[in-house]
C-alpha cells in the first residue's frame, strides 16, 4: 500500500471514528437524560389515574384539593422598589406545608404559609371523612403576615413543651413566631417569651433533640442577611457575593430548649457559624453516634454536614465525607434507605437546565463501612435531572417495600415564550462587585426562568434504578413548586402528597393504591424522649430485608411530612420485627406488629 | 544566554494550564471529582497516541493533547463519564479528520467542547461559575498568562479579544438596555481565561500573518456579540468555532490567489 493511499485509508477511519463518536453523543445524551427510551414508551397512556398505570405502577395520583375543601392560592411578597426589576426571582419563596396531627384526633392535619403582605395563612384541620376546614383564623394562626412583621416562609411542627400536642414554629423573612399549642384548641404566642430574635429572613427550621435531654431544640437557618429588611433597602448591594462560592447570606441559629418555654440560642458556642444561602436543613443520626446530625442545602455553594459531637459540639464534615466537593444550588435535604439495608442516602436537589446548566441533583449514598463517606448515585439511579428542582421527598408511594421519591420543581413561569435564562447565566458568572449588586442584574420583564416544568414521580424498583412515572401516574400539573409532604390523611395505607406552589395553588393528590398491598404504619410518643418522638428511629425487618426510617422535624424544602412513618410491604403478610430506638437511647422491640393499620408506641417509662 | 537557560515553549501552556487548574481546585474547588478531569487527560492523551502513531509513524508531542484533556475536563459540566471521554475524543479525532491542505481546521478543545453541547445540552453545560469572590486570583492568571502568552508571541491576540469584546460589551449593553457591567460580567469568569489564553491562540488554527490574527480575533468578538445578542449562551465557543475554520480556507484561498497572481505576470512577460 503506498503512502498516500494509506494516508487516505486512515483519514477515512478517523473521520468515520468522528461521526461515530458524535452519533455516540446523541444517543448517550437522549438515555441519560431519559428521552430516548422512556419507561412509558410503550404504553399506551392511559391519561392521568388511569387503570393501567394502577395495574402496571401499583398506584395512581389523583389532584384533589378543591374537592376536599382545600381552596387555597399562594401569594408572593412584593419587596424593595429597588428589586422590581428581577421581583420574580428574589420573591420566589414561601410556598410550604407542613403535617401534623395538631388536636389529636388521629387524623394528620397541616398548616400552609401564605406570603403576600396581609395575606393569611391556612390551617387545614382533617375532618377525617376526606374533607379539610381551614381554622387558622379561629386558632390564631392566619393572621401572620401583616405590614412590617414580614411574611412567611415555612413552618414545622413539634411538641417543644413535652405536653402532648404539636407546637408550631413560624420562620419568615421578619419576625419569627412560636405559636404554643393549647391543647388542640387554639394557639398562642410565646416567640418573645421564649427568646427569638427580632427578625431572621429563614427559609429553613427544623426542630430536633440535638442533646437528647428529652427536650425538642429548634434550628433555624437565615438565608438573606438577618440585617436586611428585605421592604426598606439602604442598599442594592444584598445579593449573594457569587453564584457558587457566597457567604453574605444569613447566619445560623440554634436555640437550646431550657425548658419552662426558654430557649437560648448557642449556634455559635457550638461551631455551627455559617454564613451560607441555606435553603433546606434536616436532622437525622447519619454518622451512628445515637445524636442527630445536621445537613444543610445551600444555595450558591457546597453543601454542609455538621456532625453531632456528643451533643456538645457540630463538626462541619462536608469536605471529608465527600458531599461538599462541587458547588452546586441546593434546594432540598431528605433522607431515605433506598436500598433497604439501613443506610439513610442523602437527596440533595439542584438546578439543571437543559443547554445552560446542568447541575443535576445529589443522591449521597454513605459507603458501607470504614468511616462516614458519600458516593453520589444520582445519576447511576437515574434521579439526577429534575429541571429547576425544588422540594423533594422519600416515600413508598405504591407499597412495594421500597422508598420512591417524589420531585417538584420549576423557578419562575411567566411569558410562555421568552425565557430569563440567558441573562440570568450571564449574571451569575460576573465577578462578586458585578453579581452582588442588585442593580446590575438584567431586568426579567416578564419572562421565565425554568418555568412550566414537568414533575418526577421516581419509582424504586429495589434493584438500583429509579423509573420516572409521573405523567402516567397523574402528576400532571407544571405549576411552580416549591415544598412537598406526605400523609397519609385518610388512614388508608397510601402516602398522600401535598405540594405548595409559589404564586400557586395548594396540590392535594390523593394516593390509590393497588388493592392487596400490605403496608404498616407507627405513630411513636417519648416518654425520657421528647413527646413528638423527633429523631426515633425504627427498623423493620422482614423477609431478610430491612428498613430504617427517622422521624423527622422536617425535610424537603420548607416542608415537614406527617411525623408517622409509613411502610409498604407488598405480598408480605406478615414481618418479624420493628426495632425502635428512641432519642433517649432505648430500644424497643415489637415482634409481628400488626399489618395495614397504625401501631401506636408509647416510650416506655 | 547560554543553552542551560534555553525552555521549550511547548511545556509553557500545560504549565499555566495545570496552575490554573490546580490553583482554581484548591482554592474554590472547582472540579466535581478527579475522575471525570482524569478521564479527559487519559482519553485525550490516549487517543493522541494511536491516532498519532499511526498516521505520523511517530509518538506525537503530548503537550497539545494534555492541554486539549485538561480544558475538556475543567470546562465540561456534567454528572456522565461519558461526557468528558467522548469530549477529549472528539476533540483529538478532529485534529485528524478535519484537515486541509495538511492543516487542522479547529481548534481541538473548541471543536470537541463545542460539539458536545450543541448536541447534548439537556446533559452536558460548560463551566460557567466565577473565579471565588476576590478579584486577586484572576489578577494572579492575567499576569501570569499575559506573560506566557507574550513569550510565545500571542498577546497580541489575547488583549485585541479583550479590548474587543469590551468594546462590543457596549454595543450589546445599548442594544439590550441592560446595565453595562451586567454585559461585561462573563469574561471575568474562568472559563473566559481558558478562552482567551489557549483557544483564541493557538497557534495551529490562527492565520499567519500578525495582522490577519487581529482582525480574525475582533471578528470572533463580533461574531460572539451578534451570538450574545441572539441570547446564545456558549457564544464565545460557538463564535471561534464558526469564524476558526473560515479564517483559515480565507487565508489558504488568499495565498493561492496570490501565488496564481504571482505567476501570472512571469508566464505573460515570458
Amino acid at each position: 500500500m503506498s503512502d498516500s493511499t494509506r494516508q487516505r485509508a486512515l483519514w477515512l477511519v478517523w473521520s468515520a471514528m468522528l461521526l461515530a463518536s458524535l452519533a455516540a453523543v446523541v444517543v448517550l445524551n437522549g438515555r441519560s437524560a431519559g428521552t430516548a427510551a422512556p419507561a412509558f414508551s410503550h404504553v399506551e397512556r392511559p391519561g392521568p389515574g388511569g387503570t393501567d398505570a394502577l395495574a402496571r405502577y401499583g398506584f395512581v395520583l389523583e389532584e384533589s384539593a378543591r374537592r376536599l375543601g382545600v381552596e387555597f392560592v399562594h401569594q408572593g411578597p412584593a419587596f424593595d422598589k429597588q428589586l422590581d426589576h428581577i421581583m420574580p426571582q428574589v420573591a420566589s419563596m414561601g410556598a410550604a406545608v407542613a403535617v401534623a396531627d395538631f388536636d389529636r384526633d388521629g387524623w394528620p392535619d397541616f398548616y400552609v404559609t401564605n406570603s403576600g403582605e396581609a395575606s393569611l395563612n391556612h390551617l387545614y384541620r382533617n375532618r377525617g371523612d376526606g374533607t379539610f376546614t381551614d381554622v387558622a383564623a379561629a386558632m390564631g394562626v392566619a393572621d401572620v403576615n401583616a405590614a412590617g412583621s414580614g411574611v412567611s416562609m415555612g413552618a414545622v411542627w413539634g411538641d417543644y413543651d413535652n405536653d402532648g400536642y404539636d407546637d408550631l414554629f413560624l420562620y419568615k423573612y421578619g419576625r419569627p413566631e412560636l405559636f404554643h399549642n393549647d391543647a388542640g384548641r387554639g394557639f398562642t404566642p410565646v416567640g418573645e417569651r421564649a427568646g427569638l430574635p427580632r427578625w431572621i429572613n429563614a427559609n429553613a427550621a427544623v426542630w430536633f433533640d440535638y442533646d437528647r435531654d428529652g427536650r425538642l431544640d429548634l434550628f433555624v437557618a437565615g438565608y438573606w442577611s438577618e440585617n436586611l429588611d428585605l421592604w426598606h433597602l439602604s442598599t442594592t448591594r444584598i445579593m449573594p457575593e457569587s453564584f457558587e462560592y457566597a457567604e453574605n447570606g444569613g447566619r445560623k441559629y440554634l436555640f437550646h430548649n431550657l425548658g419552662g418555654g426558654k430557649f437560648e440560642e448557642v449556634a455559635l458556642k457550638l461551631g455551627l457559624a455559617s454564613r451560607r444561602w441555606t435553603l433546606a436543613a434536616a436532622a437525622a443520626d447519619l454518622a451512628g453516634t445515637g445524636y442527630p446530625d445536621l445537613f444543610l442545602a445551600n444555595d450558591y455553594g457546597v453543601p454542609q454536614l455538621y456532625l453531632n459531637q456528643g451533643g456538645r459540639a457540630f463538626v462541619e464534615a462536608g469536605r471529608d465525607t465527600r458531599v461538599a466537593l462541587a458547588p452546586k444550588s441546593g434546594m432540598n435535604a431528605a433522607f431515605g434507605d433506598i436500598f433497604n439495608d439501613g443506610r439513610l442516602a442523602i437527596y440533595k436537589t439542584n438546578i439543571s437546565e437543559p443547554g445552560v446548566l446542568v447541575q443535576a441533583n445529589d443522591l449521597w449514598v454513605p459507603k458501607k463501612g470504614g468511616p462516614l463517606e458519600y458516593d453520589d448515585l444520582a445519576s447511576s439511579l437515574g434521579v439526577d435531572l429534575g429541571g429547576w428542582s425544588w422540594g423533594a421527598q422519600f416515600g413508598d408511594l405504591n407499597n412495594d417495600g421500597t422508598l420512591d421519591l417524589y420531585l417538584t420543581n420549576g423557578y419562575v413561569s411567566a411569558g410562555e415564550r421568552s425565557s430569563y435564562w440567558y441573562d440570568f447565566a450571564v449574571i451569575a458568572t460576573g465577578h462578586s462587585a458585578i453579581i452582588g449588586d442588585a442593580k446590575n442584574w438584567p431586568a426579567m420583564r416578564g419572562r421565565s426562568l425554568s418555568g412550566y416544568q414537568r414533575k418526577r414521580v421516581w419509582l424504586n424498583d429495589g434493584a438500583g434504578r429509579f423509573t420516572d412515572v409521573a405523567q402516567v401516574v397523574g402528576a400532571t400539573d407544571t405549576f411552580d413548586g416549591r415544598a412537598v409532604a406526605l400523609a397519609d390523611f385518610s388512614n388508608s395505607g397510601a402516602l398522600d402528597v401535598l405540594v405548595a406552589n409559589q404564586r400557586g395553588p395548594l396540590l392535594l393528590y390523593k394516593n390509590r393504591v393497588q388493592p392487596g398491598r400490605h403496608w404498616i404504619e407507627f405513630e411513636l410518643e417519648g416518654r425520657s424522649s421528647n413527646r413528638s418522638g423527633i429523631g426515633a428511629r425504627v427498623e423493620l425487618q422482614w423477609n431478610g430485608r430491612r428498613q430504617v426510617q427517622e422521624v423527622s422535624g422536617g425535610s424537603g424544602f420548607s416542608a415537614q411530612n406527617d411525623r408517622r412513618l409509613h411502610y409498604g410491604l407488598g405480598a408480605m403478610t406478615s414481618i418479624e420485627r420493628a426495632v425502635v430506638r428512641w432519642p433517649s437511647g432505648r430500644r424497643q422491640a415489637i415482634d409481628h406488629p400488626t399489618l395495614d393499620t397504625l401501631n401506636r408506641i408509647v416510650e416506655p417509662e | 544566554m547560554s543553552a542551560r537557560f534555553t525552555f521549550d515553549n511547548r511545556f509553557l501552556g500545560p504549565i499555566l494550564i495545570t496552575a490554573i487548574l490546580v490553583a482554581a481546585h484548591l482554592s474554590f474547588g472547582i472540579l466535581e471529582g478527579y475522575s471525570r478531569t482524569g478521564m479527559a487527560i487519559a482519553v485525550a492523551i490516549g487517543a493522541e497516541l494511536i491516532l498519532g502513531r499511526l498516521t505520523y509513524g511517530r509518538i506525537p508531542h503530548l503537550a497539545s493533547a494534555y492541554i486539549t484533556g485538561i480544558s475538556v475536563g475543567i470546562l465540561v459540566r456534567s454528572p456522565f463519564l461519558w461526557a468528558y471521554a467522548l469530549a477529549s475524543l472528539i476533540s483529538i479525532v478532529s485534529k485528524y479528520a478535519l484537515r486541509y491542505k495538511g492543516r487542522h481546521l479547529w481548534n481541538p478543545s473548541n471543536f470537541g467542547v463545542s460539539a458536545v453541547l450543541f448536541l447534548a445540552p439537556a446533559t452536558v453545560s460548560l463551566l460557567s461559575i466565577q473565579w471565588g469572590n476576590t478579584l486577586w486570583p484572576m489578577v494572579v492568571i492575567w499576569v501570569l498568562g499575559a506573560v506566557i502568552v507574550w513569550r510565545v508571541g500571542r498577546l497580541h491576540i489575547s488583549a485585541t479579544y479583550v479590548a474587543a469584546f469590551l468594546l462590543f460589551s457596549l454595543v450589546r449593553s445599548a442594544v439590550t438596555g441592560n446595565p453595562w457591567l451586567a454585559s461585561v460580567a462573563p469574561i471575568t469568569g474562568p472559563m473566559y481565561q481558558l478562552f482567551i489564553f489557549f483557544m483564541v491562540t493557538d497557534p495551529r488554527t490562527t492565520v499567519h500573518s500578525h495582522r490577519g490574527q487581529l482582525v480574525v480575533v475582533v471578528v470572533v468578538a463580533f461574531a460572539e456579540m451578534l451570538l450574545r445578542l441572539a441570547e446564545v449562551v456558549y457564544a464565545p465557543f460557538y463564535a471561534l468555532f464558526l469564524v476558526g475554520p473560515a479564517s483559515l480556507l480565507v487565508e489558504s484561498w488568499l495565498a493561492s490567489r496570490a501565488l496564481t497572481l504571482d505567476a501570472a505576470p512571469s508566464v505573460g512577460v515570458r
